[in-house]
């Protein structure tokens, strides 16, 4: 049995008298990846936010462990341009070492990257930057709202692989907000659809199958893929995995 | 050389050396409206002084010190867009000091000296004020540096990483209002966010990263000051006015050099 990490029961929570989640409570888990969707406006960002701790629920309990330590990826960042500060030093507010940064950007592929301004990061990097302060605490609760954002399919591919590769080495819990489910579904073992309350929950197959999520998602449709036979590194190089020079698109 | 010139200059450089990293600050996080928010305050906080006859010292510190935590407890509740709460208290506050002091009786204020600062009456007492609240400043700045900058950063990173941001905001907020307390006398009521801003953006495009730019802040705001007595002595000018005409210029200079991408 994974060890519970976080466990919310009943939470309520309005804005300005609308209520925004009601009566969702939710488990997270050591080694166990949590992704929750929903529409628009479900409130799945304020659910992050109050597992986070940044915002207090009006009602409802939570349960941390003695023990919690969180890394989170927020959606974006928005740093002054004024501001001088380079990737490294962006990390090193999370943790001091030099030599810890420096893995962590290593461990995400952009440990090129570490003297460039971070203002200066394409939206790809940033995310992996994101993603290197996040795990640099060795946290065992990660939190990622929406990670892929303003990422390519091909980008978001990776991302999510190295997200599940670092949880894995960590052993941690994942709460991960996501819009694209067949993207992150080999990999999560709860799904949780959020629609103001929980709509469903569970494993992803099932999830997929339960009225209430088609009623908000439609039936699951085969997205169109696109398989490369190689990858890029972020420099731009063909990293030759073996296969033939040529794009095979199918 | 006159006494009156050498306490001016190091009145001068006492404040320029607390008003390069601070105004740093100002910069990254956007917070120069609520400089001349608490600028204008500190007017209101003269008024006050002459009016209720205490230290003015004392009044022009207090002044702009509760106006700060007001304004904490106002963005906090964010019922109003912050630059229109900030454009209220501003000009009501300059609008208050105004009215208060034409109405004293008996009571001669040189208005133009509040406003544009009056280096050159500066005293010994002054200057031991100055300094010792420099010291203060510079003091809090170095403790809370790196929680400074993570807030500055991004401030739920830093919550979730365990810094208590809504304390270091607040410090923050109240060594600006102690900082913009000591430049009243070198530039004056209006002029007080030019001195902040203008020797920080200078050294935005000369360095890399955020302690460099804040040492090269207070050198640039420290040769402003030398240059603007010096040109305020020959030509005559006020001297608060003068300091921020140089640091313009040092502004425009710095334009030249081409940014390294």
């Amino acid at each position: 049995m994974a060890k519970l990490i976080v466990s919310l029961d009943k939470i309520n929570k309005r804005f300005a008298g609308k209520l925004v989640l009601e009566d969702v409570s939710l488990q997270l888990k050591q080694g166990e990846i949590t992704t929750l969707i929903g529409p628009n406006g479900a409130g799945k960002s304020t659910l992050v936010r109050i597992v986070l701790g940044l915002l207090k629920p009006d009602s409802g309990d939570i349960k941390r462990t003695s023990d919690l330590k969180v890394g989170y990826m927020p959606q974006k960042l928005a740093i002054d341009p004024t501001l001088p500060i380079s990737t490294c030093r962006f990390l090193q507010l999370a943790n001091t070492s030099h030599q810890a940064c420096h893995e962590a950007l290593e461990s995400v592929g952009i440990a090129h990257l570490a003297a460039t301004p971070i203002q200066e990061l394409s939206g790809g990097e940033v995310q992996r930057a994101l993603l290197a302060r996040a795990v640099l605490r060795k946290p065992n609760l990660l939190v990622l709202d929406e990670p892929v954002q303003g990422v390519d399919v091909n980008g978001q591919n990776t991302l999510y692989r190295m997200i599940n590769d670092l949880a894995k080495t960590l052993n941690c819990g994942v709460l991960m907000v996501s819009h694209d489910l067949h993207l992150v579904m080999s990999a999560t073992d709860q799904v949780v659809c959020l629609n103001r309350h929980i709509c469903c929950q569970g494993h992803p197959e099932h999830v997929t199958q339960d009225p209430a999520y088609i009623d908000i998602f439609g039936q699951t449709t085969a997205p169109y893929s696109h398989h490369h036979d190689h990858d890029h590194s972020l420099h731009g190089d063909v990293l030759d995995d073996g296969h033939g020079e040529h794009c095979d698109h199918g | 050389m006159a006494d009156f010139l050498i306490y001016a200059l190091l009145a001068g450089l006492g404040v320029a050396l607390v008003a390069g990293p601070l105004g740093c600050f100002v910069v990254w996080r956007r917070m120069a409206y609520f400089g001349d928010t608490l600028a204008h305050s500190a007017l209101l906080g003269v008024s006050l002084g002459v009016m209720l006859d205490i230290n003015l010292n004392i009044t022009v510190t207090a002044v702009p010190l509760v106006m700060a935590l007001g304004l904490v407890y106002l963005e906090q509740r964010g019922f109003l867009a912050l630059d229109t709460v900030l454009g209220i208290l501003s000009h009501s506050a300059l609008a208050a000091g105004l009215v208060i002091i034409s109405l004293l009786p008996d009571v001669r204020v040189d208005l133009m000296s509040l406003l544009f600062g009056d280096l050159l009456a500066v005293t010994k007492n002054d200057l031991w004020v100055i300094y010792g609240l420099s010291a203060v400043v510079l003091t809090l700045l170095t403790l809370l540096w790196q929680q400074l900058i993570n807030i500055t950063v991004d401030p739920e990173l830093a919550t979730v990483e365990g810094t208590n941001v809504a304390l270091v905001r607040t410090a923050l907020m109240l060594i600006t209002a102690l900082v913009i307390a000591l430049a009243m006398k070198v530039v004056g009521v209006l002029l007080i966010t030019a001195l902040l801003i203008i020797p920080a953006a200078t050294a935005r495009r000369l360095t890399k990263t955020p302690e460099q730019m804040a040492v090269m802040a207070s050198i640039i705001a420290m040769l402003t000051v030398v240059m603007g007595l010096v040109m305020s002595w020959y030509s005559d000018a006020p001297a608060g006015p003068s300091v921020v005409i140089c640091a313009a210029f040092l502004f425009s200079v710095s334009l030249c050099r081409r940014q390294r991408t």
